[in-house]
């Protein structure tokens, strides 16, 4: 377990030592983690929920790391979307032999190596404190990714996302701080047992939770997302995307759900399910009226945020309880999937024809078809066609919403996947119009579009291994 | 200190963070920003250490003192790069056409894990 | 795994791997292309006999696969999901040879034939599904692999019309996902079963499953093109030719009249859907639709439009067959699944031959294309006759036992509607014949291609020709042991029988 954090963050120090191995570096680190992970989902599926004690020191002043089903499923989902990204950035920072690309190319090895690094911390963390920590870290290598391009509104809207990602880290550790006050201790399980119900706990979750919001780009503090995932190289964009923001999710699942969650009342709850909904509707609308397909796939990315604090309000009553948790995360994971697919499909596109404004995208499924095949199924992955991961996610949220007598949750994920269908289908059309000549002037080597449709399959492929994932999120979840 | 009451600390650490917050909401200026976040910072740290101190023992906790400085860690690494990427950006609106790289941040964030993780 | 089980996921196969192999031929292969084509077909053609004779024999086939928790994906073959599977099995292996000589030397065909085989294999899966969720889950990916098929041509029109169709079926789709998680979260996994599988929540919940049948009208009747759903089709036929037949006769729309007879007989049930009191609306809908199309198709001028619209007033004598209780009306509207598709069928074979051959798109270009083009117009012919119902073919037989069948129910109205449609056709199709056969033709036609020794190619050819026999065969013999009517009478016992 400690390798999966340690890996990564050797591989991320020696890259940054010798730039020309960076690559190399890269796929060592995803060898040792893949394995890694391997071998820590067979343990969890066989003895169930694992610990480690690093350097053998216990929980209250040691650090722990924990993996149960959700980790598990996120560090998989986490190695196979670096992984991919690793394929798809190795030709595409090679574009040009100017002296920028050979910077980008020198320092993008090891932030994303320090950014798995940080993730991997973050979902096998155990105490509030080493979470802040390691999603401070999240946050740096995020914010560095994205000045990577190195222009203008590249480096403006990674400022913004540094301001907002640090105040955000800075709000969730004052609620530690509050949490420390009240409960003597950082642990999650230690919190849960101690914690008394009383204002400071409130006030420390509140602060905590606002913070989250705003780095999980929850509506309506989503404002920094766009830009910042639409500036970033196309890479990036589809770390960030599908990653990065779900790594503040993943915290905000933990406190509710793991540390404090005799305040997940249903009040609190259908504040969050609003919200949520309003992110879907908000940001599908945004999307349909973007003229830049980076700006639509980042709204998108608002939109289908949405769809994961959909989990909250189900999780109130018994008989969705476990259908809804399942439903959510598996969404994470197709979105993940999906959305990566999407990006590098944009960084595909960008590369042929020097732009991405739709309206001029004319004949991708000509050009580009395999490019264009694997937008076409991501998409059937957001819009939540079967047999896809999109669909199955969705249908346990929506029969959680019906068993538990939520109509407004079913209503608004029918309508958030129609809305998703529309701003899909404004870049399809586009897709399958003959293309203008002149449009597309340079060629893109195989390997980037094979990696995008690869992992659109794998969004495509999750329905079907739904039971897996079930079975796996089911060890160590919020239930008795 | 341990005459004081603690409280006070508290509620000093709290005001500091939302003066912090209201600034970097507030201003425009670049630097004045940052050293809004850093203000912000001061007053959780604070905050910690009012803590520490609350617990009714002898000796005050210890183990805040320790996230104490772990965060000033992380505090400095985050101004660091806040200041490295404010400066690309006025030397790019200064000179829009300068396509000169910048790397401070990575250096910062690179050489960070050791210190906090 | 056992060879019955195999069977079964082999009349999925043959189509689905042969698409997903024919999307990564080059462009230029073309010989290979045709060659796997005809053979997925082929082979599928031979496997769904295998499978008819097992279901005849009262073999059970079965298949299923646990993708999330308690919901699996089943598949099955029984006397109802045989009638659909061998009719667009039949019809697709005549198709894909249309298609062949059609698209001789249009461009992305291997993009045309990868999602052309994906739609019939979700066609398949439609009929070979065992329950709602599969159902579904079939239901939806014949959307989305038919959309690229729509818009083959690439022109302002042609992504209209596809952008029309996605929006129409999308719509009905989610409102079908609602529906069947809501009887999910009422009843649990819903198999299809003869007499339907509701009768527990008859009493409980007699209101929500008054609502849900309308859900479900709602969502299916999108793709059976239903008025007021049938707004796509018509637009729809912007695309070639021979993915009008599928959309008219081998999949979209027959696959909304299966889904409304799947849900009549199989999950519900007609007696509890008639206890209800759900029928009488679906039946006039139905009827309504049936004049409406009629109506509509009198005014076209562009052929395609026209046989568009006839469609929409066709497909629902299948709606009304389900929505009438009593075996003689389900015998009409279920047989009327396989005429229809084979009255149609023909039709659009004949259309794309007049485009193809001769450039000719309108009813008032036709003059005189039987002198041109005998043998398709022959077929062209038969068809339309069938379709107005002259006896002894196809739909001849459909309408009597619609007729009967409405009698013996006590709904006269229905007998009205059926003579009026039939006038209707008459009016549409009659003049289409005369001009072909009576008038002279013009001097010059508008695009002439000539294709050597036969009329047009051999493959526009041979299709009509072969779906024209089919249509006498379905007629003239239809008492006989081996006819749609024989077996569909096999169905109607089970669902109405003691």
């Amino acid at each position: 377990m400690s390798g999966l954090i340690l890996g990564p963050l050797v591989a991320a120090a020696l890259a940054f030592t010798f730039p020309k191995r960076g690559r190399g570096m890269a796929w060592a680190a995803a060898g040792v983690v893949g394995i890694a992970v391997l071998s820590l989902i067979r343990a969890v599926l066989g003895g169930g929920v694992q610990s480690h004690r690093v350097s053998g020191w216990g929980a209250p002043l040691g650090i722990d790391l924990r993996a149960d089903g959700l980790a598990v499923l996120l560090l998989a989902l986490t190695a196979l979307i670096a992984v991919a990204v690793t394929g798809y950035a190795a030709p595409y920072l090679r574009a040009a032999d100017s002296p920028e690309a050979r910077h980008r190319e020198r320092y993008f090895w090891p932030l994303l190596l320090f950014l798995w690094t940080a993730l991997n911390a973050l979902f096998l963390s155990r105490d509030l404190f080493n979470l802040y920590v390691a999603l401070e870290l999240l946050g740096f290598a995020a914010v560095a990714l994205v000045a990577l391009e190195g222009k203008g509104d590249a480096l403006r809207a990674a400022l913004r996302y540094l301001f907002v990602s640090l105040s955000a880290s800075l709000f969730y550790l004052l609620g530690v701080a509050l949490v420390y006050g009240q409960c003597a201790t950082v642990d999650l399980a230690l919190v849960a047992e101690r914690a008394p119900r009383g204002p400071a706990l409130t006030v420390a979750l509140a602060l905590m939770t606002g913070g989250l919001i705003a780095k999980a780009a929850l509506f309506p503090l989503h404002f920094w997302l766009p830009p910042a995932h639409a500036n970033a190289p196309a890479p990036v964009s589809a770390l960030l995307s599908a990653l990065v923001v779900k790594g503040a999710f993943y915290l905000l699942l933990r406190l509710w759900f793991e540390a404090l969650p005799v305040f997940h009342t249903p009040a609190a709850a259908r504040l969050f399910g609003m919200l949520g909904a309003a992110a879907i509707l908000w940001g599908s609308i945004n999307a349909l009226t973007q003229s830049r397909l980076k700006l639509l796939i980042a709204y998108s990315t608002v939109a289908q945020l949405g769809y994961l604090f959909l989990v909250f309000p189900l999780m109130t009553g018994r008989d969705g309880r476990f259908g809804a948790w399942c439903g959510g995360l598996l969404l994470l994971g197709a979105h993940a999937c999906a959305k990566t697919a999407m990006f590098l499909v944009a960084g595909n596109i960008l590369r042929a024809a020097g732009h991405d404004r739709i309206r001029e995208l004319a004949g991708i499924a000509q050009v580009l078809p395999v490019s264009a095949f694997a937008l076409g199924l991501a998409g059937v992955s957001l819009v939540g066609l079967p047999p896809s991961g999109g669909f199955a996610g969705k249908w346990l949220l929506l029969s959680a919403g019906l068993r538990e007598g939520q109509w407004w949750v079913a209503a608004v994920i029918l309508v958030g996947s129609l809305l998703a269908a529309a701003y899909i289908m404004r870049v399809m059309t586009r897709a399958f119009a003959p293309a203008v000549p002149g449009t597309w002037v340079r060629p893109v080597p195989p390997i980037m579009e094979g990696t995008a449709l690869a992992l659109a399959l794998v969004a495509v492929g999750m329905g079907l291994a739904g039971s897996w994932f079930v079975e796996l999120l089911w060890l160590g979840g919020p239930w008795p | 200190m341990p005459d004081a009451d603690p409280r006070l600390y508290l509620l000093a650490g709290l005001a500091l963070f939302a003066i912090g917050f209201y600034s970097l909401v507030v201003q425009t200026h670049l630097l004045r920003r940052i050293m809004a976040l850093n203000v912000m910072g001061s007053g959780v740290f604070l905050a910690f250490l009012a803590l520490a101190l609350k617990a009714a023992a002898p000796m005050p906790d210890p183990v805040p003192h320790a996230m104490v400085l772990t965060g000033i860690v992380v505090a400095v690494c985050a101004t660091g790069l806040a200041l490295a990427l404010a400066d690309r950006v006025q030397a790019l609106e200064a000179n829009e056409e300068t396509p000169a790289p910048e790397e401070p941040p990575s250096a910062e964030t690179g050489s960070e894990p050791e210190d906090a993780g | 795994m056992n060879v019955l089980s195999l069977t079964l996921l082999g009349v999925l196969c043959s189509s689905l791997l042969t698409g997903l192999i024919i999307f990564f031929l080059k462009e230029e292969s073309h010989r290979l292309r045709t060659w796997l084509n005809l053979l997925g077909a082929g082979l599928k053609l031979v496997l769904v006999a295998a499978l008819l004779r097992g279901v005849y024999l009262g073999k059970t086939y079965a298949w299923s696969f646990e993708f999330l928790p308690g919901l699996p994906l089943a598949l099955g073959a029984d006397a109802n999901s045989m009638l659909f599977v061998t009719l667009s099995t039949v019809l697709w292996f005549w198709t894909t040879l249309y298609a062949v000589g059609y698209l001789e030397d249009s461009p992305h065909r291997s993009r045309f034939f990868g999602f052309f085989s994906l739609c019939v294999t979700a066609t398949t899966g439609i009929a070979l599904s065992a329950n709602l969720m599969t159902f579904l889950i079939f239901y939806e990916l014949l959307t989305v692999s038919t959309y690229p098929l729509v818009v083959h041509r690439g022109t302002r029109k042609a992504l209209q019309g596809g952008r029309v169709y996605l929006t129409y079926t999308l719509l009905g789709g989610a409102i079908l996902l609602l529906a069947v998680a809501w009887l999910y979260s009422l009843a649990g996994p819903v198999p299809f079963k003869e007499r339907g599988v509701i009768q527990g929540l008859m009493v409980s919940h007699r209101r929500e499953l008054q609502w849900l049948f309308l859900l479900f009208m709602i969502g299916i009747g999108v793709k059976a093109a239903i008025a007021p759903l049938h707004g796509w089709l018509p637009r729809a036929m912007v695309a070639p030719a021979p993915v009008s037949s599928l959309l008219h006769a081998v999949a979209v729309v027959k696959a909304g009249a299966f889904g409304i007879v799947r849900i009549v007989y199989d999950v519900y049930g007609a007696e509890n859907a008639a206890e209800l009191g759900v029928l009488p609306p679906l039946a006039i809908a139905a009827g309504v639709t049936i004049v409406y199309g009629s109506v509509c198709a009198l005014f076209q001028d562009e052929l395609k439009k026209r046989l568009a619209f006839s469609t929409v007033s066709q497909v629902s004598y299948i709606v009304l067959g389900a929505a009438i209780l009593g075996p003689l009306a389900a015998i009409g509207g279920l047989v009327h699944l396989v005429h229809q598709g084979l009255l149609k069928i023909t039709l659009f074979f004949g259309a794309g031959n007049y485009a193809e051959t001769l450039g000719i798109h309108r009813v008032s270009e036709m003059n005189g294309v039987g002198r041109r083009l005998p043998l398709t117009t022959a077929a062209f012919t038969v068809a339309a006759l069938g379709m107005i119902g002259v006896p002894p073919l196809a739909g001849y037989v459909s309408k009597w036992y619609l007729s009967k069948g409405a009698v013996t129910a006590g709904d006269h109205w229905v007998t009205v509607v059926l003579a009026a449609s039939s006038l209707l056709n008459a009016a549409y199709f009659l003049p289409i014949l005369y001009r072909a056969w009576f008038l002279p033709p013009p001097e010059k036609w508008p695009a002439e291609h000539s294709f050597g020794r036969w009329e047009t190619h051999w493959m526009l050819l041979a299709a009509p020709l072969v779906t024209a026999a089919l249509v006498i065969w379905a007629g003239v013999f239809a008492e006989s042991a081996f006819s749609p009517l024989a077996w569909v009478k096999l169905i109607a016992a089970r669902e109405y029988g003691p």
